[in-house]
C-alpha cells in the first residue's frame, strides 16, 4: 500500500491507471513519489545559528519516447494536479510512438535500514553536541578564532510507480556532522574544515567521543595552513593523499563516463571505448553497493538495483554508466546510475561511490622518488568541462617536495589538468586505498546528489599547479 | 495558472496566527508559488519538455530570543498545523541569542513600487520550440559545430512575505531565459561554449539568430587552444566573468563575514579598497530589472546604496542578525546584493586592448579556488592571447592566481558595461597576475 495518497482524494490503483493510460505509447517513464524530512541545526560564533526543520513532498511523471523526455512536477498530489501533468506529457509526445520496455531487474539487497536519523536522535542532545564541539575547539587556546559546526539529516522515502501497476519502493537515511575552525595567529587567518556522514545514525558516526577526532582533524588543518607560504606555479610532480583526494577521478574522469554525455558525443570520452586511458596499474569503479556509504542506493531514482560498474580495468576503458534512457539509445543496460536530486528534477546518469583500487607502491616510495613537486592532503572542490576534459581542484592541505621530502605547507591552490590524459600520467598506485569521510556532493545541471569516491595515494608525473610563485 | 495574493495571504495568515497561539511571541512567514515551463532542443529535435508547479512555506517562529524555522511545500492545513506545533517545541528549546528578532518597524517598506517586474504574457511551448529551432538553426551553419543544445524558460512567481509586526506585502515576478550551447570540433579535439538571454519581459529578449550565431562563433574560435608558459602578466576578465569580482566583494562585505571576521576586508570601511576612479552600486529600483526589489528578505525597505566611492569602501550589506551584531542598522541587505554594477571606466575595449604590448584575455574560469576569509584566489582558466592589441590564439589548461586585496587595486575598467545579468561589470584588466602553464 502507497503511503502517498492518504489523505488526498485519489487511491493507488487510480494513480496507477493514470500512468498505465498516460505511457501507452511511449518507450519508458514512470510516476516519481518522494517524501523527504530535513533537518540543520547550526552552531556558529559561539552559538545556535539556526534550527531549521524542512517537509517536502511530490511527484515527478515522466514520459519518455525516443530521445524525448517529457516531465511534469508538482507537489500537490491530486487527481486535477495529476490529470494535468498527464496531459502536459501526451501533448509534447503526440507525435511520437514507442513500446514500453516492463523490463526492469529486482532485488532483495539493501544497502542501509530504514532509519530517521533526525528522529533517532533527540533536538537536545544534538544541541548539546554543538556546544559540546564549540567548548572543546575554544579550549584549544586563543588562536581560535571562529568556530561553526553543523548537523545535517534527511529521510527520504521513494516510490515508483511504473506502467501496469509495478511498484518499487526505498527508504534513504542520510546524515552529515561538520565541524569548521578559523584560527588566527600573527594577524593571519586560516581555515580548517572536516566532516564525517553517510546512510546511518548521527551517533554511529560520533560515539565514544569521536567526534573529538572531527574536531582535531579540522583544527589540525588550519594550523598546518597557518604555516603555509605560497605556492609554486607551473607543471610539476604531484603526490596525492589516500581518500577525499579521489575527487580528481570525480572530475577527470568519472563525469566523462556518464552515459548521457558519451550519447551526445560531446564527452571527451565518446570514441575511447575499449582503449588504454590510463596507465596499466589503473581500474577505476564506480559501485553503489557498499554499505551505508553517502553515495550507495539500493535502487536507483528509476528502480534500478545499484550495481559495482567496472569504469577503467588495467587502463583499459570498459563501461559508462548508465540510466534507462541513455542505455536503451546505447543498446546496452542500466548500470542502475539513474539519480535525481528530488522529484523537481529529471533523471540523469551519475556517479556513486568512485574509486580506484590500490596498487603495490607505498606512499614514501612515492615522496621519495620526487626531486620537486607537491604533495595533496586535502582538497575542497572541483570541476570540469566536459568537452574540453579540463578539470580543476582546490587543494586545502599541500606540501612541497624537495629532493624527496616533504617540505613546507602551501597555501591553497587550484590544480588543472586534461582528462583523458591524466591518467596516463599516473606512474605510481599506491597499496593504501581509502574511502573519503562521507561528506561528498556532486553538482550536475543544477542538480546535487550526495556520492563518494575513494583511492590509495598517487602519483602524476606532470601536472599544472596554480600558485603565486614563478 | 500562477495564485493569486489572496491565496497566498490567507496561508500567511493562518501561520501567523497559529504560531501566535502556541506562543510564539514573534513571528515571520514567507509564501511563495511558481510556475516554470521549460522547453530544451538538442541538434534541432525536441529534447525536453518540463512542467514545474511549486509551493513553498518558510516560517520563523521566536519566543522571546529564542528561534527556529520550518519550510515545506505542502500547503495543506492539517500539514501546517503540525508543522507549526513543531517548530514552536523546536524554538523552546533552542538557546536564545539576544541578537535574534524581527527587523524595527520603522525600517519596514511602506509602500509597493510597481518595478514592472511581471509580464503576463503565457508564451507557449509551440512558440518556445520555434524559437529554439531558429537558435539551433543559426548555431549550426558552421560544419565545425558538431553538437547544439539550446533550452527556453518562463518562470512566473508570486509571494507573500508577512511578519507579526503587521508587515504584509508580496507581488508577482516573470522571468524568461534561453540559452543555447555549441560545441565544435577540429582534429578529434573538441571545445564548447554558450550564450544566453535572461530578460522580466518576453519582448526583450534577444532574437534566436543572435543567441545562437553568438554560442557558434564563440565554440569555434576556442578551437586548438594552446598551453602557454608560467609567467607574470596582465589579464583582462571579459564581460562574461569580470562580474565575479563583485560577486566576491558582496561576499566579503556583507554583515556576517565581517561580523564573524572571516573576511579580508574587515575593519575596511572608509578604507581605500579599490583605485580612486572605482565607484561601485547596488540599486534595487531598477524597472525590470533583474536583481530588482521592493524591500528584502525580511520586508526591510531597500535603496540604492554605494558600496564604493572613488575606491573608497563605503557600506557593509546588512540584515538585521548581523546588523545588531555590529551596531548597526540594517540597510535592506538580508538575501545579499540586489543590481549591483560597476559604474562604466573610461576606456574603450579597443583601447584598453591596446594599453600594453601582451595580455591574457580570459573568457571563462573553472573551479572555486576564491578565499573569503584570506583573499587568496586560484582558479583554472581559458581564453585568448592578446598581442599588439589583436586575440591572436586560444589558451587553454592554465590557472591564474593572486589575492583579491592586490587584485582590487589594480583593476582598470572598460566603458563597455551592459546591464545584462544582475551582476554586472564592464571588461577589466587586472594588472600583472600569476599564470600557471608549462
Amino acid at each position: 500500500m502507497s503511503n502517498f495518497f492518504k489523505e488526498t482524494d485519489i487511491d493507488t490503483s487510480q494513480a496507477e491507471a493514470i500512468v498505465t493510460e498516460t505511457l501507452k505509447n511511449c518507450d519508458d517513464g514512470e510516476l516519481y513519489l518522494e517524501n523527504q524530512k530535513s533537518e540543520s541545526i547550526v552552531l556558529d560564533d559561539n552559538k545556535i545559528k539556526s534550527s531549521t526543520y524542512n517537509s517536502d513532498q511530490g511527484y515527478g511523471f515522466r514520459a519518455v519516447t525516443g530521445e524525448v523526455v517529457a516531465y511534469s512536477h508538482s507537489n500537490d498530489i491530486s487527481k486535477e494536479s495529476l490529470r494535468k501533468s498527464s496531459d502536459n506529457l501526451k501533448d509534447t509526445l503526440k507525435s511520437k510512438k514507442g513500446t514500453y520496455n516492463r523490463e526492469i531487474p529486482k532485488t532483495n539487497n539493501k544497502y542501509y535500514e530504514n532509519i530517521n536519523p533526525i528522529e533517532s536522535k533527540t533536538f537536545d542532545s544534538k544541541i548539546d553536541l554543538l556546544n559540546s564541539v564549540n567548548n572543546y575547539l575554544r579550549s584549544k587556546g586563543s588562536i581560535v578564532n571562529q568556530v561553526t559546526a553543523n548537523f545535517l539529516g534527511e529521510h527520504k522515502s521513494i516510490e515508483i510507480i511504473r506502467s501496469d501497476n509495478q511498484v518499487l519502493k526505498d527508504d534513504r537515511p542520510l546524515v552529515r556532522f561538520n565541524v569548521s575552525v578559523v584560527l588566527e595567529k600573527d594577524g593571519k587567518k586560516e581555515t580548517g574544515v572536516y566532516g564525517v556522514g553517510g546512510r546511518q545514525s548521527y551517533d554511529d558516526y560520533l560515539k565514544d567521543g569521536s567526534w573529538k577526532d572531527v574536531c582535531d582533524e579540522a583544527f589540525r588543518i588550519a594550523n598546518v595552513n597557518l604555516e603555509s607560504k605560497p605556492a609554486p606555479a607551473g607543471e610539476m610532480k604531484v603526490v596525492l593523499g589516500p581518500g577525499w583526494p579521489a575527487i580528481l577521478i570525480h572530475e577527470a574522469i568519472g563525469h566523462g563516463l556518464e552515459g548521457d554525455f558519451n550519447r551526445k558525443k560531446t564527452s571527451a570520452f565518446h570514441n575511447l571505448m575499449g582503449q588504454q586511458v590510463a596507465s596499466e596499474g589503473v581500474t577505476i569503479v564506480d559501485d553503489g553497493t557498499l554499505h551505508q556509504r553517502r553515495g550507495s542506493l539500493t535502487i536507483d531514482d528509476e528502480g534500478t538495483p545499484t550495481e559495482n560498474t567496472v569504469l577503467i580495468e588495467n587502463g583499459i576503458l570498459k563501461n559508462y554508466m548508465q540510466d534507462r534512457l541513455n542505455a536503451r539509445l546505447m543498446g546496452t543496460k542500466s548500470t542502475g546510475s539513474g539519480r535525481r536530486e528530488s522529484y523537481k528534477h529529471v533523471v540523469l546518469p551519475r556517479m556513486r561511490n568512485t574509486m580506484m583500487l590500490s596498487g603495490k607502491y607505498s606512499q614514501d616510495e612515492m615522496i621519495s622518488s620526487v626531486d620537486k613537486g607537491i604533495f595533496a592532503v586535502s582538497f575542497g572542490g572541483g570541476q570540469v568541462d566536459i568537452t574540453s576534459g579540463k578539470f580543476v581542484f582546490n587543494c586545502t592541505e599541500a606540501y612541497e617536495i624537495n629532493n624527496g621530502k616533504i617540505g613546507s605547507p602551501i597555501k591553497g591552490a587550484t590544480l588543472i589538468g586534461d582528462g583523458p590524459s591524466i591518467l596516463k600520467e599516473v606512474s605510481l598506485v599506491g597499496n593504501d586505498m581509502k574511502l573519503d569521510p562521507g561528506i561528498g556532493t556532486c553538482g550536475k545541471a543544477g542538480q546535487g546528489v550526495p556520492v563518494g569516491v575513494a583511492q590509495p595515494s598517487i602519483l602524476i608525473n606532470k601536472m599544472t599547479v596554480g600558485g603565486t610563485k614563478l | 495558472m500562477i495564485r493569486d495574493q489572496e491565496f497566498l495571504r490567507d496561508i500567511a495568515s493562518y501561520c501567523i496566527e497559529n504560531s501566535k497561539k502556541l506562543g510564539a511571541t514573534d513571528v515571520g512567514v514567507k509564501v511563495i508559488h511558481s510556475v516554470s515551463e521549460n522547453v530544451s532542443f538538442r541538434n534541432k529535435k525536441l529534447d525536453e519538455s518540463n512542467r514545474a508547479d511549486s509551493f513553498a512555506v518558510n516560517l520563523t517562529t521566536y519566543i522571546e530570543k529564542k528561534k527556529s524555522s520550518i519550510n515545506s511545500s505542502d500547503l495543506s492545513k492539517s500539514n501546517l498545523e503540525k508543522l507549526i506545533e513543531r517548530c514552536i517545541d523546536a524554538t523552546k528549546i533552542t538557546p536564545s541569542d539576544e541578537n535574534n528578532s524581527l527587523p524595527d518597524k520603522d525600517l519596514m517598506s511602506k509602500e509597493i513600487r510597481d518595478l514592472n517586474l511581471y509580464d503576463e504574457t503565457h508564451y507557449p511551448n509551440d512558440k518556445k520550440i520555434e524559437f529554439l529551432k531558429n537558435v539551433e538553426e543559426t548555431a549550426s551553419t558552421d560544419e565545425k559545430i558538431v553538437n547544439t543544445e539550446a533550452g527556453f524558460t518562463e518562470n512566473k512567481n508570486n509571494f507573500i512575505l508577512a511578519n507579526s509586526n503587521g508587515f504584509l506585502g508580496g507581488y508577482k515576478t516573470s522571468n524568461f531565459s534561453s540559452s543555447c550551447v555549441a560545441v565544435s570540433r577540429i582534429n578529434g579535439a573538441m571545445e564548447r561554449d554558450y550564450e544566453f538571454g535572461s530578460t522580466r519581459f518576453l519582448e526583450d529578449m534577444m532574437e534566436p539568430e543572435e543567441i545562437g550565431k553568438i554560442a557558434a562563433d564563440k565554440a569555434i574560435k576556442k578551437l586548438g587552444p594552446k598551453k602557454i608558459k608560467s609567467e607574470k602578466i596582465g589579464v583582462i576578465f571579459d564581460k562574461r566573468i569580470s562580474k565575479g569580482i563583485l560577486s566576491t566583494l558582496a561576499s566579503a562585505i556583507s554583515a556576517s563575514a565581517i561580523a564573524r571576521g572571516t573576511s579580508f576586508l574587515k575593519d575596511q570601511i572608509n578604507s581605500e579598497v579599490f583605485p580612486n576612479s572605482i565607484n561601485i552600486i547596488d540599486d534595487p529600483k531598477i524597472e525590470k530589472g533583474l536583481g530588482s526589489q521592493n524591500f528584502d528578505s525580511e520586508g526591510v525597505e531597500t535603496n540604492s546604496l554605494k558600496l564604493v566611492e572613488n575606491g573608497i569602501l563605503k557600506n557593509y550589506l546588512i540584515d538585521t542578525y548581523y546588523g545588531k551584531k555590529l551596531n548597526l542598522k540594517s540597510n535592506g541587505r538580508s538575501g545579499g546584493t540586489t543590481n549591483l554594477y560597476f559604474e562604466n571606466g573610461t576606456l574603450s575595449f579597443k583601447d584598453l586592448l591596446n594599453s600594453e604590448k601582451k595580455f591574457l584575455y580570459i573568457t571563462e574560469t573553472i573551479g572555486h579556488g576564491g578565499n573569503i576569509i584570506t583573499g587568496d584566489y586560484s582558479v583554472g582558466a581559458s581564453g585568448f592571447m592578446v598581442e599588439d592589441g589583436e586575440l591572436t590564439y586560444p589558451v587553454s589548461e592554465i590557472t591564474i592566481a593572486g589575492n583579491f586585496k592586490e587584485m582590487f587595486k589594480n583593476i582598470t575598467l572598460a566603458n563597455d558595461l551592459e546591464m545584462k545579468y544582475s551582476t554586472n561589470a564592464p571588461t577589466l584588466l587586472i594588472n600583472q597576475m600569476t599564470v600557471a602553464g608549462k
